[in-house]
């Protein structure tokens, strides 16, 4: 028994430093997406006037459709911190509660995305119409695309949570999501202000 | 159901094409039945596939490297034989057939050689360096390389259904478009690179956070040996450059699958962005594949000078230099597609400082070369021959440098010549001696000598008389990619170019030699010290080849040359007092059924196979999430064991095996040193 | 290196509180149509920019103090790194752009 007891305490002290690794490595990732979404942006500022013979950014862009999913995704920025502060505390199941909120907020988020594209479609102005709109749908799809895997990872995490309760990898998985998370949000602020509030002027 | 594949993707078109799918499904089969023969599957499997240990994965890599660079060379042989027949005829390969080639030449060379060869170098070694036990990451490491092997496999099947792209390695649109390229082999080069990025970004982090956070006590960022510093500059290039990889090949498959206009001539695409984001990731790639080598070099130049490294410091700032200017000199690539002379005497400027920390590096190698002992190991070799080649091809970069001197020389073979010239000695002689220096940490016993000069000399002469000609070639007008010509004073020229590239064959052959008469020999070239060059660095601590722990107790650093100094303060090939139990990573099927799924997937999407695509994409959602959830990935091995291994090394090593550090021992009271045990 | 106890609830609300007011600021100048010509795009910018800068403070829990130093170096590179390919690329392309129209 005294033999796996000390294994067991090895076995923690590197777990603690693979998460940490993990969590750098995490930020790492974080800081490569951000190279991604920068040169989506630079394709979508060159080609954001080539809108050939088919409808600009003026005629499609609604910004009160824009401001709503603004504050779906700003909300949802807070309902994540919030379950954070309740992992803090040990509180799994008020962890669960903001999640599943969390969850909510950016559904909703994909959903309005989701019915914009659609409704772009619909009127004659998909992706193949011009240059413009081939690169607003990949840059703003990228990041839509990006929502929906942090939603999966809020599900998996809310599973998680609920089976395994609070340990150490949790918590370091629910850090990192954190992350991710927040990170999204960030990229919707370059959305707004290089996308939708120029496009409509 | 099957998409766009038909019979008609077969190669029953051309007995050119047919020889080229026998080959690779010939070589294919003969390797499965080898196998099977050896009873070696379940070995195969469970020892190496599904390893995560870092120096089997090293050595996937660059198994994966040489079978790809004989490919790759089979190409330039063709290329070469053809431009030399070819005056006022068709010589034998058709235009199709011929671009194909070139644009596969290209697209192995860069991403299925150099890169793996790189890749498993720095596996296999830089863990060792810092003292570490294995990578941040081992999974993460395993998957990298089944993704890096997927694209290498997509490009080895593409000559077997369907074909390869004729667009050259770059693929520029609008010729890589769908209207001009209506075929399957843009989309086979679109994601063989996408895979096989995707696997270069992962490594590019792995390493970053092994050399960050894995170092082992006493090991700060200036005691780093040089080919860990330069392993941490590429990794981050690698990080930050090849997402733009990623978003190029990504936005030239939505042009041609999905009708978006990026690209595209018309509809407002701007066809000219594409180069812009191309060599965003294109210039630092060139770096990338570069700096190891000069990491390797600086090692190699070190132990075979028997002297300390001349001017670390001023080797880690150029690196560091080289690597961040690396992303401000893209432009050059495309000079001539008519931006104003400011913005070209911008980025002319920015490439002509890049020859500044470069020349640095050679001073400093030849100044640990000054009244060294030098000792003419073919890793010696290949960096002399480096150095003195690479010059050469330096100066004709700071010429391209200059944007009017560009206008007369782009595309043509001067470029050719141009960047063959960095590349070959700057990059492969780099991985030769490298291979040369390390194999016996690897395998534990060393590579033949005398076979190893000689594939130098064959390799060495070869580069010259092929690419030298070339250069010439450039400046009477011949312009890159030709299937045929009509000048017949070019002629003579190709001629000695096609000796050359016959020349360079014998060099790999006598590789293939090398290889085979030190396996057949193996008993009596064995190390049994794990330091059979008294090298200077970590790596030549552990035994060779290195126990899967690489370290049973960390080392502690005091110095650059930490091995070296322990060697001399009699501190090496002690046994330990206590030994701890040791925290291993445990081997998972994950890593290749990451990367066949990754290769599914690529020729789903070549194909057009939707459902195909969209398991796979499923499948490996699904797996990486199992992956993500499970705590139980690592296993213990006990203290007891570990002593086993240990003392049963210790044993092997007679004194008589020990170098003599005695006249490396600091003499006067100035060198600080107290020497105790034996010298 | 993670300190959930030193994380209240005060600090997302002061973040979320500024980033509503640097959200409206850009949105009520467009709408409304209060600012006309470069200077809509100066504000939009700075606004976009500093919000930027309280995500990373307030909701990341970027601090120069605290933060490992590895992860402030990789946040400092890519943003250099951002900076020199978008602007290198817009800088390339308008030229081009303004060549050849």
């Amino acid at each position: 028994m005294a033999d796996t007891s000390v294994s067991l305490s090895i076995l923690e002290e590197e777990e603690k430093k693979s998460l940490e690794a993990r969590e750098f490595g995490f930020w790492v990732y974080l800081m490569s997406d951000a190279v991604i979404f920068a040169l989506l942006f630079a394709t979508y500022v060159v080609l954001s006037g080539n809108s050939a013979a088919g409808p600009t950014s003026r005629e499609l862009f609604d910004l009160g459709h824009t401001a709503g999913e603004t504050a779906l995704l700003l909300l949802s920025s807070l309902t994540f911190g919030v379950a954070t502060i309740a992992m803090g505390q040990g509180h799994a199941g008020r962890v669960v509660q903001w999640l599943i909120l969390t969850l909510l907020l950016g559904l909703g988020f994909i959903a309005m995305e989701v019915w914009e594209f659609s409704s772009m479609t619909r009127q004659g102005a998909g992706p193949g119409t011009s240059g413009f709109l081939s690169a607003f749908f990949t840059l703003i799809g990228t990041h839509g695309l990006h929502v929906t895997l942090g939603a999966v990872g809020i599900c998996v995490m809310i599973g998680q949570v609920l089976v395994k309760g609070l340990t150490l990898p949790v918590r370091s998985r629910m850090m990192r999501l954190g992350l991710f998370w927040h990170f999204l949000d960030i990229v919707w602020i370059g959305i707004f202000s290089v996308v939708y509030l120029p496009g409509v002027m | 159901m099957l998409g766009r594949l038909t019979l008609d993707a077969l190669p029953f078109y051309s007995w050119v094409a047919m020889g080229g799918a026998g080959v690779t499904v010939g070589g294919g089969l003969l390797v499965f039945c080898l196998i099977t023969y050896l009873r070696a599957w379940k070995v195969l499997w469970t020892d190496w596939l599904t390893s995560v240990d870092h120096k089997k994965i090293g050595i996937m890599y660059v198994v994966l490297a040489l079978v790809m660079l004989v490919r790759g060379f089979v190409d330039a042989l063709m290329m070469r034989a053809q431009q030399a027949f070819a005056l006022n005829s068709e010589g034998y390969l058709p235009p199709e057939h011929f671009e194909q080639i070139f644009s596969s030449h290209g697209t192995i060379m860069i991403f299925f050689v150099a890169m793996p060869f790189l890749t498993g170098l720095i596996n296999i070694i830089v863990p060792q360096q810092i003292g570490a036990r294995d990578v941040a990451f081992p999974f993460l490491n395993s998957a990298s390389l089944w993704m890096t092997a997927a694209g290498a496999g997509l490009v080895l099947i593409s000559l077997v259904i369907g074909k390869f792209s004729q667009a050259g390695w770059t693929g520029y649109p609008p010729y890589s478009g769908i209207e001009y390229s209506p075929g399957v082999g843009v989309d086979y080069w679109i994601w063989a690179l996408a895979v096989s990025g995707v696997g270069s970004t992962l490594s590019g982090i792995n390493f970053i956070v092994t050399i960050v956070k894995n170092r082992c006590p006493g090991m700060t960022l200036m005691r780093m040996p040089m080919f860990t510093w330069t392993t941490l500059c590429i990794s981050i290039l690698m990080t930050f450059a090849f997402p733009a990889l990623t978003v190029v090949a990504a936005q030239l498959a939505l042009d041609r699958i999905l009708g978006f206009h990026f690209f595209t001539n018309g509809d407002g695409g701007n066809m000219m962005m594409y180069a812009n984001l191309l060599w965003i990731w294109g210039h630092p790639e060139v770096y990338i594949l570069i700096l190891p080598a000069f990491g390797i070099f600086s090692e190699v130049v070190a132990t075979f000078s028997h002297k300390r490294l001349f001017g670390y410091q001023s080797l880690v700032y150029a690196t560091a230099c080289i690597a961040i200017l690396s992303f401000t000199v893209w432009l050059h690539h495309f000079f001539t597609m008519g931006a104003s002379s400011n913005v070209n005497a911008v980025f002319g400027i920015a490439t002509m400082i890049i020859a500044v920390p470069t020349g640095v590096k050679i001073f400093d190698w030849l100044f640990t070369m000054y009244r060294g002992r030098i000792e003419f190991h073919p890793s010696m070799v290949f960096t002399i021959g480096f150095m003195v080649t690479f010059v050469i091809g330096g100066v004709t970069g700071v010429l391209l440098a200059l944007p009017p001197a560009d206008y007369l020389m782009h595309n043509s073979t001067f470029l050719v010549a141009h960047f063959h010239n960095m590349l070959i000695p700057g990059a492969l002689f780099g991985y030769f001696a490298g291979m040369n220096y390390w194999f016996p940490k690897a395998f534990g016993f060393k590579l033949d000598e005398k076979w190893g000069i000689r594939s130098f000399w064959f390799w060495i002469i070869g580069f010259y008389l092929a690419f030298m000609p070339l250069y010439v070639l450039g400046f009477m007008g011949m312009s890159r990619r030709m299937e045929h010509y009509a000048d017949p004073n070019w002629q003579p020229y190709l001629i000695v170019a096609a000796l050359g590239a016959v020349c360079v064959l014998i060099g790999i052959v006598c590789i293939a030699v090398q290889l085979y008469v030190s396996v057949k020999t193996w008993g009596s070239a064995r190390d049994v010290t794990g330091d059979p060059w008294n090298g200077r660095t970590l790596e030549w601590a552990t035994s060779s080849p290195p126990a899967p722990y690489n370290f049973a107790v960390l080392p502690e650093v005091r110095d650059i040359d930490a091995f070296h100094d322990q060697k001399i303060l009699g501190l090496a090939y002690l046994p330990a007092e206590r030994y701890e139990d040791i925290v291993m990573p445990k081997n998972t099927m994950l890593g290749p059924v990451l990367g066949a799924l990754a290769f599914a997937l690529g020729f789903a999407m070549v194909w057009q196979i939707w459902w195909l695509a969209a398991l796979c994409l499923i499948l490996s959602l699904v797996g990486v999430g199992i992956r993500a959830c499970n705590d139980d990935t690592e296993f213990v091995l006990p203290a007891a064991e570990v002593e086993r291994i240990e003392t049963e090394r210790l044993a092997q090593i007679t004194p008589a095996d020990l170098h003599d550090m005695r006249e490396y021992a600091p003499r006067g009271a100035a060198s600080g040193a107290v020497l105790t045990g034996r010298a | 290196m993670t300190h959930f106890e030193d994380r209240s609830l005060a600090t997302y609300l002061t973040g979320f509180a500024l980033a509503i007011v640097l959200t409206a600021i850009p949105f009520a100048l467009v709408w409304g149509g209060l600012l006309t010509g470069p200077a809509v795009y100066a504000v939009i910018a700075v606004a976009a920019v500093v919000q930027v800068l309280v995500h990373l403070v307030f909701f990341l829990h970027i601090d120069l103090r605290s933060t490992p130093v590895e992860n402030l170096f990789f946040l400092a590179f890519a943003a250099v790194l951002l900076f020199i390919m978008v602007g290198g690329s817009l800088w390339i392309m308008f030229d081009l752009h303004h060549r050849m129209m």
